[in-house]
């Protein structure tokens, strides 16, 4: 193309949609992945009333339940579901453009700054989407669980992983979620333009932090019950 | 100080941009350390010239660096294996006797490989006429000195504005994305204060046309800072989101315009 | 042919703001009836299509880049004059002017340089409107400092990047019409020959780089603005694109060549290291405000440069101009240079190369403050040569880096064609015999921004709006045909040799009969030589491929065939130039102890040449000068 072509405000478009655009469905992407990453953390935290025993989780849980009349899981249960499907719908709509951005690819490939966990964002993702799926049959209402109690969250807990599979899952998927945060986190704060050098040390280690307590946790709850911590 | 090696190129051979193309292997003899790795090219060139074969075509114009018309892909990094340079100011000192070297061009889909090593980065000059200017026709300015600067803002302008437009970072980036050369434009011109009256319109049209010229996004992977050859920094990139959100919060559908008060 | 300068009458301050009021208007509605054709897209071309373009014409534009924003321009470090004063260090356009002229050995027209020195301030109020990020002070106002020995502060800079930053500046306002749709924009297409129609440009053959199409473009005026011809030196500062083929073209088609033998040959750069080099570096003049420059004073003296004591050492500008030292101008320090070479005292593998050393400086200012001034020009220094200056002095060398010579223009910056208007580097300039530092930056922005507007509007004036021809008009065939000819001409041959090795040949020839130093015999032998060399050219040029595609060889083929006839052109100017000046030093014509010797009385005058045929002995045309305003002093620097 030796000649100059018009772009593509002159060939008469406007300035596209915020959602059209890259940088809005990457914002999309950080704002739901915030509400997620918050969830997870304070999933976690709830979580870990496990180590308290039977009585202190399930009181725990027969308070969410009854949140604003009832209505309060509902509403979270709604915010968690967009969530995830906006998060999902973008996570899909950007990788299907970035594949289609470098048609050839090199033969010597060689990277210096990107890790690990930047390139698996979509298949630590796609992990994710799958274990939320089956988490939700296996605690939530239980079709894929095999000794599941409606209302007795902590035994479910237990013998939910004392099934061996089971919880190797659950581990896989959690050191899915580790790296997801890594990466997702660090890049969330980017992608809000929260940049400078000052803080920017921080901010890897902040991700870095989060990504390794959430997924550190988590993975301890299967394990804690394989080796009769709890129990 | 002076040595001589031998190395064995892999060079991408494409005669236009319909054929399919493919790796060639040279072998280049008594290349000197002194050279730079272009002057090491032209060695095999002009022997392929005497041996009545087409030289390789790459892109060159100053060679020291700053016209950003050179960019090779060399073992998988742009620009080759040396920090902050460009490949024309990459010497062969880079490089051990015996070395496998493989050269190819920078891949986008937005920059169509012309022949050889040399590829079609116009796409870089629609994003910039799509905003990256300040409307200042000739003759309308002020005394130069009629609007103070502060110098954290000039020294910072300056630091992005050093971009020399070679799109190692195009090339860098596991996406294909034009961001970090966008984000510099975008903030050289939002520190200044000359820059002000179009900020919030130039971020979402330069954004729409890096879009339409069939970019990726970017995942802030980072590749593409250190691959730059000029040290710019993904804080440019940060700054041009948070340019764009507001633009996009402050978006007034009537007039087009955003980001006023 | 006549060569009438145009030169407004009235006092030297007036001159231009009369002019401006006494040329013609054309009708804004009419504007856009006109095609200007602009080849070239750097300071003086790139300023150009986007101010023309903003006042309403239908603008052209071509480079030979992929992108505008790649013109060499963009390789300027050092900085910009302009006579703002803002130092309050008594500086003035009359200074600007003064010093311009004086620096130009008194070889420059008077009323454009001081135009020149006019507009400089236009120029920096522009550019900073523009978003260039020029150096500022922590109050936030702009930074100056003193450039290329001058005694006031008066360059204004972006880093070591100033011309890529007021290149950009241009550039963007070229996009923004580009987008605009008021600039159409040919990038990768090269000038190939000029249309003339009845005497009258009307525009231009173009080949296009990616396809090989030979194409016409038709307007109602051209402008070239296609940068200096430095490169016929094979070795050079220049990009290794920069060409003459467009002006070269022009002049075979009767615009006059305006003081050929003009060239500036700079003191600092970076030595050659063999024959593979491939062009050479500038190291920023900048590094010569607190570098000092040495040789040992003994011949070959083989120690390594920290085992030579102080007094074996020769700083010999310090020695011969006290008062300038290391910050003698560019031709002077260039020379001495030269001359400590010739002398078996040169340093390096070659024996080509003097020290600049910052031993002194470090210890007087510290490491951190020269990291801080010169940090980016170690690293570029380390990066070529791969040693490291903060230990071991830089060696640095003389490299052609500016050609004052160029097409012969008037005041309008018309040159001998109606219609054909050539501006910064390509035209004979208004630098006289040499150059200052920071100056021709300033020069192509003031014809791009600030002159061209103005006067090519009083030459469409006088012309029909679209009274352009068409593109099967016979004369705008037949230049298309002679362009195919040529090409059809290289692929034919079939020889051996590659057009580097003629180049680089040639480029040996004029370095050793017309670079730094020339005298007769030399010029003679030189103008034995080229032609020979042609010949052989022309019989043993071998380019591989075909002339329809991406052909990297072809394109440097006709560079060189140009260069080569130029070559002797600028052979048989400094011959014919009976005087040293500037940039031309002819050793006939020096003082005992090696300072040029000018001769006014003979040489007062531009030189310009026009073209008789192939084959034919060119005719040499006068323009006289006259120096009302400025004494016509001995350039002493002592
Ligand atoms: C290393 C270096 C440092 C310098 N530093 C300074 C400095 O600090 N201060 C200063 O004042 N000056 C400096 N100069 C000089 C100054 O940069 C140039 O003189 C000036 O930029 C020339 O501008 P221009 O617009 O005339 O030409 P260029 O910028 O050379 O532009 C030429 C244009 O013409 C096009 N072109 C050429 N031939 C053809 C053709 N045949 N067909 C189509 N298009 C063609 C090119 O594509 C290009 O767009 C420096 C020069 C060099 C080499
Ligand atoms: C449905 C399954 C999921 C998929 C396919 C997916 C995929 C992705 C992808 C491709 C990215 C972009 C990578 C980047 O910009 O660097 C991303 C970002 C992110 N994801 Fe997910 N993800 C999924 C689920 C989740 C879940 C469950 C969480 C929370 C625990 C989460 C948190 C994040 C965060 C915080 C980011 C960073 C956002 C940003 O870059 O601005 N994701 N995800
Ligand atoms: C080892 C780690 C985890 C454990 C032990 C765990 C445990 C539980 C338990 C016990 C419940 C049921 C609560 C109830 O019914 O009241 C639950 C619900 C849920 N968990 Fe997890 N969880 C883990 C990880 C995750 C992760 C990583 C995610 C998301 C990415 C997640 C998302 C959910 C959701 C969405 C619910 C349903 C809440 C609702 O009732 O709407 N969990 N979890
Ligand atoms: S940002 Fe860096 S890598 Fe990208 S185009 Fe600019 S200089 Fe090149
Ligand atoms: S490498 Fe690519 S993903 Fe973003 S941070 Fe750089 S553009
Ligand atoms: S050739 Fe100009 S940057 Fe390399």
């Amino acid at each position: 193309m030796p000649a100059s072509q018009p772009n593509a405000l002159t060939a008469g478009n406007r300035a596209a949609p915020f959602l059209d655009s890259s940088v809005g469905r990457k914002v999309v992407m950080a704002a739901t992945g915030t509400i997620l990453f918050g969830f997870v953390t304070v999933h976690m935290l709830g979580n870990l009333q496990a180590y308290l025993g039977a009585q202190v989780m399930n009181h725990y849980a027969e308070f969410l339940r009854g949140l604003l009349h009832g209505g309060g899981i509902w509403i979270s249960r709604a915010v968690l579901l967009a969530a995830v499907g906006l998060h999902g719908w973008a996570a899909l709509s950007l990788t299907l453009a970035n594949q289609a951005a470098r048609p050839v690819s090199y033969r010597a490939q060689t990277y210096q700054a990107s890790t690990w966990a930047s390139r698996s964002m979509r298949w630590t993702g796609v992990t994710l989407g799958v274990f939320i799926v089956y988490h939700l049959l296996h605690l939530t209402t239980g079709q894929a669980h095999p000794h599941f109690i409606p209302g007795d969250v902590y035994r479910n807990f237990v013998t939910g992983f004392q099934v061996p599979a089971a919880s190797v899952f659950y581990i896989v998927a959690q050191l899915c979620l580790g790296f997801h945060l890594w990466h997702g986190v660090w890049s969330l704060t980017q992608t809000f333009g929260l940049a400078h050098p000052r803080y920017d040390p921080l901010r890897r280690f902040f991700a870095y932090g989060i990504a390794v307590l959430v997924a550190g946790v988590n993975i301890s709850f299967p394990i804690a019950v394989l080796t009769g911590i709890i129990h | 100080m002076s040595n001589t090696l031998t190395i064995t190129l892999h060079v991408w051979r494409q005669k236009n941009a319909q054929d399919p193309g493919g790796f060639v292997e040279y072998s280049a003899k008594d290349i000197s350390t002194e050279m730079s790795f272009l002057e090491m090219l032209d060695v095999v060139n002009e022997n392929l010239i005497h041996k009545g074969e087409e030289p390789i075509t790459f892109d060159h114009d100053c060679r020291e660096g700053i016209c950003g018309q050179c960019g090779l892909v060399i073992n998988g990094r742009p620009h080759g294996p040396r920090e902050r340079t460009t490949t024309c100011q990459l010497h062969m000192r880079s490089f051990r006797d015996g070395d496998d070297i493989v050269i190819e061009p920078f891949r986008a889909k937005a920059f169509p490989v012309i022949k050889d090593l040399m590829v079609d980065r116009s796409a870089f000059d629609r994003i910039i006429s799509a905003g990256g200017f300040i409307s200042v026709p000739t003759g309308c300015a002020p005394d130069g000195n009629a609007i103070p600067v502060p110098k954290e803002n000039a020294d910072l302008a300056m630091d992005a504005a050093a971009c020399i437009g070679c799109a190692a970072c195009v090339a860098a980036c596991p996406n294909a994305s034009a961001m970090l050369f966008m984000a510099a434009k975008i903030s050289q011109l939002a520190l200044l204060p000359q820059g002000q009256p179009e900020r919030y319109t130039r971020v979402r049209d330069m954004l729409t046309q890096m879009d339409a010229e069939a970019f990726g996004t970017c995942t802030n992977h980072g590749e593409c800072e250190a691959a730059c050859p000029k040290s710019i920094k993904l804080e440019n990139i940060a700054r041009m989101n948070r340019d764009f959100i507001k633009a996009s919060l402050t978006y007034r559908p009537d007039t087009g315009l955003g980001g006023g008060a | 042919m006549e060569l009438n300068a145009c030169i407004p009458d009235g006092p030297l301050e007036q001159k231009w703001e009369k002019h401006q009021f006494d040329l013609k208007l054309v009708n804004p509605n009419n504007k856009r009836n006109y095609r200007i054709l602009i080849v070239g897209s750097g300071l003086a071309g790139g300023a150009a299509a986007a101010s023309l373009a903003e006042l309403g014409y239908d603008v052209a534009c071509f480079c030979y880049q992929d992108s505008p924003r790649r013109a060499h321009s963009i390789a300027a470090q050092g900085g910009i004059n302009a006579a703002k004063n803002y130092r309050n260090d008594s500086d003035s356009i009359f200074r600007l002017f003064y010093d311009t002229v004086k620096g130009g050995d008194f070889r420059a027209r008077e009323a454009n340089v001081y135009r020149l020195a006019q507009v400089s301030n236009n120029i920096i109020d522009q550019c900073v409107a523009q978003g260039v990020p020029f150096a500022r002070e922590y109050g936030g106002l702009l930074d100056n400092r003193s450039f290329g020995g001058a005694q006031v502060s008066r360059t204004f800079y972006a880093r070591g990047q100033t011309g890529q930053q007021l290149l950009l500046g241009a550039y963007q306002a070229l996009e923004r019409q580009i987008g605009l749709g008021q600039v159409k924009m040919y990038t990768r297409h090269e000038m190939q020959e000029l249309i003339l129609v009845d005497g009258v440009a009307k525009g231009i053959v173009t080949r296009d780089l990616v396809t090989g199409e030979i194409q016409s473009h038709v307007g109602d005026a051209v402008i070239l603005a296609t940068g200096g011809y430095g490169n016929v030196m094979y070795l050079a500062t220049y990009a290794k694109g920069c060409n003459t083929s467009a002006i070269w073209r022009a002049y075979k088609k009767g615009a006059a060549f305006g003081n050929p033998c003009y060239t500036q040959i700079h003191p600092t750069c970076i030595p050659v290291t063999g024959d593979h080099q491939s062009k050479l570096t500038l190291m920023s003049e900048s590094l010569r405000n607190d570098g000092r420059i040495w040789v040992p004073a003994k011949h070959g003296d083989q120690r390594a440069p920290d085992q030579i004591p102080e007094n074996e050492r020769d700083y010999y500008l310090e020695r011969k101009y006290p008062s300038y030292g290391n910050l003698a101008p560019r031709d002077i320090s260039s020379r001495a240079a030269k001359q400590v070479c010739d002398d078996g005292r040169g340093v390096g593998g070659t024996g080509l190369g003097v020290y600049l050393d910052f031993a002194d400086a470090t210890k007087r200012l510290g490491a951190r403050k020269i990291e801080e001034r010169y940090g980016n020009l170690f690293e570029m220094y380390e990066r070529i040569t791969g040693e490291d200056p903060y230990k071991v002095p830089m060696r640095i060398y003389p490299a052609t880096h500016y050609t004052m010579g160029g097409l012969w223009v008037d005041y309008n910056l018309m040159s001998t064609i109606p219609g054909l208007f050539v501006m910064g580097e390509a035209n004979f300039s208004d630098h006289g015999a040499n150059r200052l530092g920071a100056s021709a930056l300033m020069q192509g922005l003031a014809d791009g921004y600030f002159v061209i507007p103005y006067t090519l509007g009083g030459y469409l004036a006088g012309i029909k709006p679209s009274a352009r021809p068409k593109v099967d008009h016979p004369s705008v065939k037949e230049a298309e045909e002679s362009v195919k000819a040529r090409v059809s001409r290289f692929l034919s041959i079939g020889g051996k040799e590659t057009p580097t090795h003629f180049h680089r040949e040639l480029g040996k020839i004029l370095w050793e009969y017309c670079g730094m130093a020339r005298n007769e015999a030399g010029l003679k032998k030189a103008l034995q030589l080229i032609p020979e060399l042609r010949e052989e050219f022309w019989k043993n040029l071998r380019i591989p491929g075909s002339g329809a595609e991406v052909n990297q060889t072809l394109e440097l083929a006709g560079r060189v065939a140009d260069f080569m006839e130029l070559g002797e052109l600028m052979c048989l100017d400094a011959l014919e130039r009976r005087e040293s000046c500037g940039g031309h030093f002819r050793e006939e014509w020096q003082t005992p102890d090696g300072e040029a010797v000018r001769d006014d009385e003979h040489f007062c005058h531009v030189a310009a040449w026009e073209y008789t045929g192939d084959g034919k002995t060119p005719t040499r045309h006068v323009e006289p000068l006259s120096f009302e305003n400025t004494h016509l002093a001995v350039r002493s620097y002592k």
